[in-house]
């Protein structure tokens, strides 16, 4: 019954703030509303029974990949009437992307409701005593290994590609050297002297 | 707790629901007692550093001077800007506070003495705390004003930052302890150490994640000397410049509920948490609650010690610290100590 409860509940939410994202006139609240959508939607991987998958939902796409979109949004200097001015001229083809959209969803919808296994063991979680953690970690460290270690190069040749992209030297920085404020000493930097009455200090 | 209420002849639905709702108020309220106790205790340690006396007025040796501080600024009116964006603006802090109560949720106050027993507890917490930076960036946003918004990029960079050197220093625990339960982790600190001590960090391996995760956890919770966020004398206050009354209480209360629950991990993740620090049976007639409060005690007096002491840091020492020097460590140190494992217990 609370489960029942609960999965109307997140589905609901999921899809009304879902919905907010695309229609929210402020980014900064899309933003927000799609927060929404990720947490809610962990909710219903908990549901499902994987609690793994849903705290990792929740620490890389709330904690990590949402801050850095909230981040970018934020400083962006909007102007409302220029982000509608070009709605007409991009009418038609928003128009034809939606309806590809559509149709493919309503093949997917199609095909998952008419296949041989029946929709609830789809999601129910495998009987067993140990956690899902290890059973992920199992599967991912044998069966898996070469995907999963692929997968490991590809976002590491995509961060390089990235920083080497980004990355530029700048001349005329006065970068600092820290190794070397470290290594400074008091007796490298200032000198004790006793000048004599009517006498000078030479710098 | 279920089991009581339905041998007092409950339904077993109810009798959950009702244990359920018991267990949050006893855990939520006794915390904010904790907070505003803590708050005075925090500036009687920074004055008696500074010689000073500190909060002395209110009730007998100042004690009631949070409580004072609470009423007056509940009597207060709570002032929006003109410029803000008032729903956030609202929001803001109210998850600022909410956050800082939800990680409590999955602390073990003793063997089996917590509220939910998940087994993925640790990263519960991890995601939890990885919320508390929407607070401030929102509220830095909100306020439509330059300093909070500084204060709110300052950070949003920096809670990442030290968040990932945070995730790789409980691996390092996650792999000496097999599990992600926090009971399990404390379970199998029992007689760590040569069958003496009850702590991971006394374990040579274990003992540099121990400093880091310190250090680390006073730059998570944006305490001096990592208090760039609200740095009095380049932005005013940081993001809670804007907040007047109840939702400046809130950031203040989550502050401060934060910091305790920094040094709850730190007593529970190294330093045993309920268990007595040495495996001695006469010392476990001792309630675990008490070794556990001891620990938290002494972690946050660290905490205050250290703000009291330790001047502010430049914000790109910040970033070094963060990303040069304990990200990489605490990388090597996951392969150390998996390595070790390999060698000495699955072998």
């Amino acid at each position: 019954m609370i489960q029942l409860i609960a999965f109307y509940l997140f589905a609901t939410i999921v899809i009304a703030s879902a919905a907010m994202v695309i229609f929210a006139r402020n980014p900064v609240h899309s933003v927000m509303w799609l927060i929404l959508a990720f947490f809610n939607a962990a909710g219903l991987m908990l549901l499902a029974g994987a609690e793994f998958i849903a705290m990792l939902l929740v620490i890389v796409y709330v904690g990590a990949v949402a801050v850095l979109f909230l981040f970018v949004v934020m400083m962006l200097d909007i102007d409302f009437a220029e982000l509608r001015a070009g709605f007409v001229r991009y009418l038609p083809l928003g128009t034809l992307v939606a309806i590809i959209l559509a149709a493919e969803l309503v093949f997917a919808v199609g095909a998952w409701s008419a296949g041989g296994v029946d929709l609830a063991a789809r999601t129910a979680p495998v009987v067993s005593d140990t956690s899902n953690i290890q059973q992920i970690g199992e599967l991912l460290y044998t069966r898996y290994i070469f995907l999963f270690e692929a997968a490991g190069i590809v976002l590491l040749v995509a961060m390089i590609g990235a920083i080497v992209l980004t990355h530029r030297q700048r001349g005329g920085v006065r970068a600092q050297n820290v190794a070397q404020q470290v290594r400074r000493r008091p007796e490298d930097a200032t000198r004790l002297v006793d000048p004599g009455t009517g006498q000078g200090v030479e710098l | 707790m279920t089991e009581t209420f339905i041998s007092w002849g409950m339904d077993p639905n109810w009798a959950w629901g009702v244990a359920t709702v018991a267990g949050i108020l006893l855990i939520a309220l006794p915390l904010m007692l904790a907070v505003a106790m803590i708050i005075y205790a925090d500036r009687k340690i920074w004055a008696a550093i500074a010689l000073r006396r500190g909060p002395n007025v209110v009730g007998p040796f100042g004690l009631l001077q949070s409580f004072a501080d609470g009423l007056k600024v509940f009597l207060q009116e709570t002032i929006i800007p003109s410029g803000a964006n008032r729903g956030l603006f609202l929001i803001a802090p109210i998850i600022t506070f909410t956050v800082a109560l939800l990680a409590w949720a999955v602390i073990p106050f003793n063997s089996g003495a917590v509220l939910a027993d998940i087994n993925v507890g640790l990263l519960y917490i991890l995601a939890i705390s990885s919320l508390g930076v929407y607070g401030v960036i929102l509220s830095g946003w909100a306020s439509n004003s330059k300093y909070p918004f500084f204060s709110a990029l300052r950070a949003s960079a920096q809670m990442i930052s030290y968040e990932v050197s945070i995730g790789f220093i409980l691996i390092g625990v996650v792999l000496y302890a097999d599990s992600f339960n926090l009971n399990e982790i404390i379970k199998a600190q029992q007689g760590h150490g040569l069958g003496i001590v009850n702590a991971f960090g006394f374990n040579l391996l274990m003992f540099p994640l121990a400093v880091m995760f310190l250090i680390s956890a006073l730059a998570e919770t944006a305490r001096a000397p990592f208090d760039l966020t609200e740095a009095e004398s380049e932005l005013v206050a940081g993001y809670q410049t804007e907040y007047s009354s109840m939702s400046f209480a809130l950031f203040w209360l989550g502050e401060y509920a934060n910091v305790l629950l920094m040094a709850t991990l730190n007593a529970i993740l190294f330093w045993g948490g309920w268990l007595p620090p040495i495996d001695w049976a006469p010392l476990y007639s001792v309630p675990g609650i008490v070794w556990l409060f001891a620990k938290i005690l002494f972690f946050f007096f660290v905490f205050s010690w250290v703000k009291a002491t330790v001047p502010r840091y430049r914000y790109d020492q910040l970033m070094r610290l963060g990303w040069k020097i304990f990200l990489p460590i605490s990388l090597i140190w996951v392969f150390l100590i998996s390595g070790w494992l390999m060698l000495t217990r699955y072998s």
